[in-house]
């Protein structure tokens, strides 16, 4: 009997995915635990496994594909007993199959109603309007429905549309499939002459590259939207003085260099956040609706820029892991986030974020919260900069200028700036760090 | 002072009575102008008042056979005059309906001949008198007529067209009709039920050439049982139109020749457009070539601001079709006026075709030679009547439903029917050939039990090899 490879959920809110790369080809024999094949999602690059043994009969998705639906059959694989090319090209003709029902005896001619792409193939309330028979296209020849505006009634994406997105080259970038090789995804485009993949942005006849989204470009975009036009953010900003911290960090770095351990202030300034979270726990929630969730541990995610766009992995229980065990942390998690090869578990959750841009010069900004979480902490540039010293003579300190943005709905104007406070004053006075 | 309107509309058929109806829907000034009856051919003259003959014929064939439902009816006779009557006071109930619906819609309606002058003026001529009007489009929507025999014109008393056919004074005695299309069968049909002797002759190889083979082959079969005469791959040339009867010449393909004579003759060869006298020379608007008015997809002349749809464009030339292109127009017309519409073209691969003839015959998309010969790889299926329980106590177990699939995609590529009630059966196809259904959602779909829209459902099976009842 054929067995039909799906499409696998690598994470529980994975609907959709790219097939990056194949690593098997037909005729090939897989065994239980074989890679066969990466999978991009929404945030990372996965490895497939194979589940069954056998030999690949067909390949059903090409390398490359956006968009291929959860379920999705990808590949068949047949038992090493029964002949590859006559499960692949003529069932009918094998004989040990003939109770076989016919979709399962067919399957590449007639896929039947199994198979048939879940319609709800998108996030929160935006179904994807497709012909059955423009789906079943688009999965055939690996067209991303998402990717393609439709002509049809209401926007329908009909047949003409997946045969004229077909016949368009694929001036996609790989992007995100192999990050490490592109590090300008946007620039990868050469100055070849143009083909338009949207109306919806005007021609001025300036001239321009398209290129498609990678789904983590979607995903950011979606999210970003959702979140600046649903969470009323407020935004909050200090001035904290580092010379204490950076002293701090000096000496430690000094006293650690043996155990080769070097504490960047970010590394700090994440154990900061933690604690300060913990210490005013009217921050540390999440708005949900009619319900507001109090955490009671602090998990920090990082903002980490790559080369396909962002990504956050968390540092969980931040308030209680010493500043070393979060700097170890964050060197292999950074690591793998720039190899896209980070697990859902290590970037999905957190209670609030962090995002710096310090070391790019940014002197201060306001960072968009990431729902469901209740605020994110944006910090800027550490400088010399003129100060007001305790006994009112200007002097000169290292200082930097820190901006939460919290959920109005969840959190109050006063509770926020007890946290900025409670941060200010845990970088002021560092040692608090430590214990 | 000439009246001006947005859109005038030339013609008050099914064309273009919805397209005036849309128009007027979309906020523009409208107005329709017609030189003989609201409504146009179709339910004055084609459709509907033939679908009262045939409605006559088929309870008279009920009649007769009422033994067959343990019934008794004796001494049943038709009379032709009564019938006809029934047929027109249909067409009249209808025409008021139109009447009704242009005052509904604030319509303003211009009785008399129209001839465009000039883009975005039209003359009406009417008892002798002219009037202006101005608008800014114009929908021509004048229809076709009966194409004639070069050498023997209708004369309503032995040759008739289907104008003449519609009123008979007298059943045929011995009818021939010449041409197997929609119309030609349908006449031959009724006028074989209501007990003339019926020939059909037709040029082509098969008759209802349009459809698929299995279908005309199918149908023929049953006409012939019927006790008609038919003649494919056969010309006729009238010999001579006598006081009493038409002498003609039957010449078949492979040579044989037979003369013969009958009572009354049919010509139902075809349509030509009216175009003649509408100004179309004037404004330098071009025709096809097969001399119907040149459109693009929304029907747009040549000419800016004028417009063409219906049967004096290309076909296929059915009322729907033409009621669609009004619509597709209308929409169109608003937008360039500035209203938020959203025309689309009408995809001529889903326009469906209905004969009702006994049996009846519907079909829509692609025959299974034509989906071939398109390149497609193909699946079809069969489900015959005989299989169906609705369709057995019913007594009418004779018909198939034929489905054609694409076979790499499923996709759904034509139907073709001949059976009792087929097309009403016809839309279910249509609706899913329009949502661009592959064989799945059809397989999916749950079909009443008992109906005749079970053999809908099994013919797509049987495509795949899956029919339960056969």
């Amino acid at each position: 009997m054929p067995i039909a490879i799906r499409m696998p959920a690598l994470s529980p809110t994975m609907k959709e995915g790219r097939l990056a790369k194949w690593l098997v080809k037909v005729g090939d024999s897989v065994s239980s635990g074989d890679i066969m094949a990466e999978i991009e999602t929404d945030k990372a690059t996965m490895e497939f496994e194979a589940v069954d043994e056998g030999t690949i009969a067909s390949l059903d998705v090409a390398e490359g594909t956006d968009g291929v639906e959860v379920g999705t059959v990808i590949a068949i694989l047949v038992g090493d007993d029964e002949e590859t090319d006559s499960a692949a090209a003529a069932p009918k003709a094998s004989p040990p199959a003939p109770a076989a029902s016919p979709a399962a005896s067919e399957p590449k001619a007639a896929p039947g109603p199994a198979p048939a792409p879940i319609p709800a193939s998108a996030g929160k309330g935006a179904r994807l309007i497709a012909s059955p028979l423009a789906r079943r296209l688009a999965a055939e020849k690996g067209v991303d429905l998402g990717a393609i505006a439709g002509s049809g009634p209401n926007g329908r994406i009909v047949r003409a549309d997946v045969d004229t997105a077909r016949s368009a080259p694929r001036a996609e970038t790989r992007a995100a499939a192999a990050p490490a090789e592109a590090p300008k995804p946007q620039a990868a485009a050469p100055a070849a002459p143009a083909q338009k993949l949207t109306d919806a942005i005007p021609d001025f006849g300036i001239p321009f590259a398209d290129a498609r989204l990678s789904s983590m470009r979607k995903v950011i975009a979606r999210r970003l939207t959702e979140s600046k036009s649903q969470v009323p953010h407020i935004y909050l900003t200090v001035d904290v003085r580092l010379d204490a911290l950076l002293k701090l960090r000096g000496e430690l770095n000094e006293a650690l260099a043996a155990r080769q351990v070097k504490l960047s202030v970010n590394d700090l300034l994440i154990k900061a956040l933690g604690l300060a979270l913990i210490a005013v726990p009217r921050c540390n929630v999440a708005f949900g609706g009619d319900v507001l969730r109090s955490y009671s541990r602090a998990d920090i995610s990082v903002a980490v820029s790559i080369p396909a766009g962002l990504i956050t992995p968390i540092i969980t229980d931040a308030a209680t892991k010493p500043v070393s065990q979060i700097s170890a942390e964050m060197g292999t998690l950074a690591a793998r986030a720039r190899e896209g090869k980070l697990m859902p578990s290590e970037y999905q959750g957190g209670t609030a974020s962090l995002s710096n841009m310090g070391m790019m010069g940014i002197r201060q900004f306001e960072a968009v919260i990431n729902p469901p979480q209740g605020m994110i902490m944006a910090i800027g540039a550490g400088e010399k900069r003129p100060w007001v010293m305790a006994d009112g003579t200007l002097g000169v300190a290292s200082a930097m200028s820190a901006t939460g943005s919290f959920d109005h709905r969840a959190i109050d104007g006063a509770d926020g700036a007890q946290l900025m406070a409670a941060f200010r004053d845990l970088i002021e006075k560092p040692l608090g760090l430590l214990v | 002072m000439a009246e001006s309107y947005d859109v005038i509309v030339l013609g008050s058929g099914p064309g273009g009575y919805v397209a005036a109806i849309r128009a007027s829907q979309l906020g523009l000034r409208t107005a329709i102008v017609e030189r003989e009856n609201l409504g146009g051919i179709c339910l004055n003259w084609g459709c509907i008042p033939t679908k009262a003959l045939l409605r006559s014929a088929e309870v008279f064939h009920q009649m007769k056979h009422a033994k067959a439902y343990g019934l008794s009816a004796d001494n049943v006779s038709a009379d032709i005059a009564a019938v006809v009557a029934r047929s027109r006071g249909v067409a009249k109930q209808l025409n008021q309906g139109v009447t009704h619906l242009m005052k509904k819609n604030k319509i303003a309606v211009h009785m008399g001949e129209g001839k465009l002058t000039a883009p975005g003026k039209l003359a009406v001529t009417a008892d002798g008198r002219t009037s202006e009007l101005e608008a800014r489009h114009i929908i021509i929507a004048t229809g076709a007529r009966a194409r004639e025999l070069p050498k023997a014109k209708s004369d309503g008393r032995r040759i008739w067209t289907y104008r003449h056919a519609m009123v008979p004074q007298e059943l045929p005695e011995k009818l021939l009709v010449i041409g197997s299309g929609a119309i030609g069968i349908e006449f031959a049909s009724f006028y074989n039920d209501m007990g003339s002797k019926v020939t059909v002759v037709e040029m082509l190889d098969r008759i209802v050439p349009v459809e698929d083979a299995e279908v005309s082959a199918f149908l023929e079969k049953a006409l012939k049982k019927q006790g008609l005469e038919i003649h494919t791959a056969t010309n006729v040339t009238i010999d001579e139109v006598g006081r009493d009867a038409v002498r003609v010449t039957l010449k078949a393909k492979d040579g044989k020749e037979a003369r013969d004579s009958f009572s009354h003759v049919i010509v139902a060869v075809g349509i030509v457009p009216n175009v003649e006298n509408i100004g179309l020379e004037e404004l330098k608007i071009e025709p096809d070539q097969r001399f119907h008015i040149k459109v693009d997809e929304l029907g747009r002349t040549n000419v800016p601001g004028v417009w063409a749809i219906g049967d004096c464009v290309a076909g296929p030339w059915l009322a729907h079709k033409a009621s669609h292109e009004g619509v597709a127009a209308a929409e169109a017309i608003a937008k360039e006026l500035g209203k938020d519409t959203h025309p689309h073209a009408l995809d001529r691969r889903n326009i469906p075709g209905c004969t009702y003839c006994h049996p009846q015959i519907a079909s829509v998309g692609l025959t299974e030679a034509a989906a071939k010969e398109a390149g497609h790889d193909v699946k079809a299926g069969v489900f015959p009547f005989i299989g169906n329980g609705k369709a057995i106590a019913l007594g009418e177990a004779e018909g198939f439903i034929k489905t054609v699939f694409d076979a790499k995609t499923g996709e759904l590529l034509g139907a073709h029917m001949i059976g009792a009630e087929v097309t009403e059966l016809i839309q279910g196809f249509v609706v899913g050939k329009t949502l661009e259904t592959t064989e799945a959602e059809l397989i999916a779909s749950v079909f009443p039990h008992p109906t005749l829209s079970e053999m809908m459902h099994e013919s797509t099976l049987a495509a795949f090899g899956r029919a339960i009842h056969v």
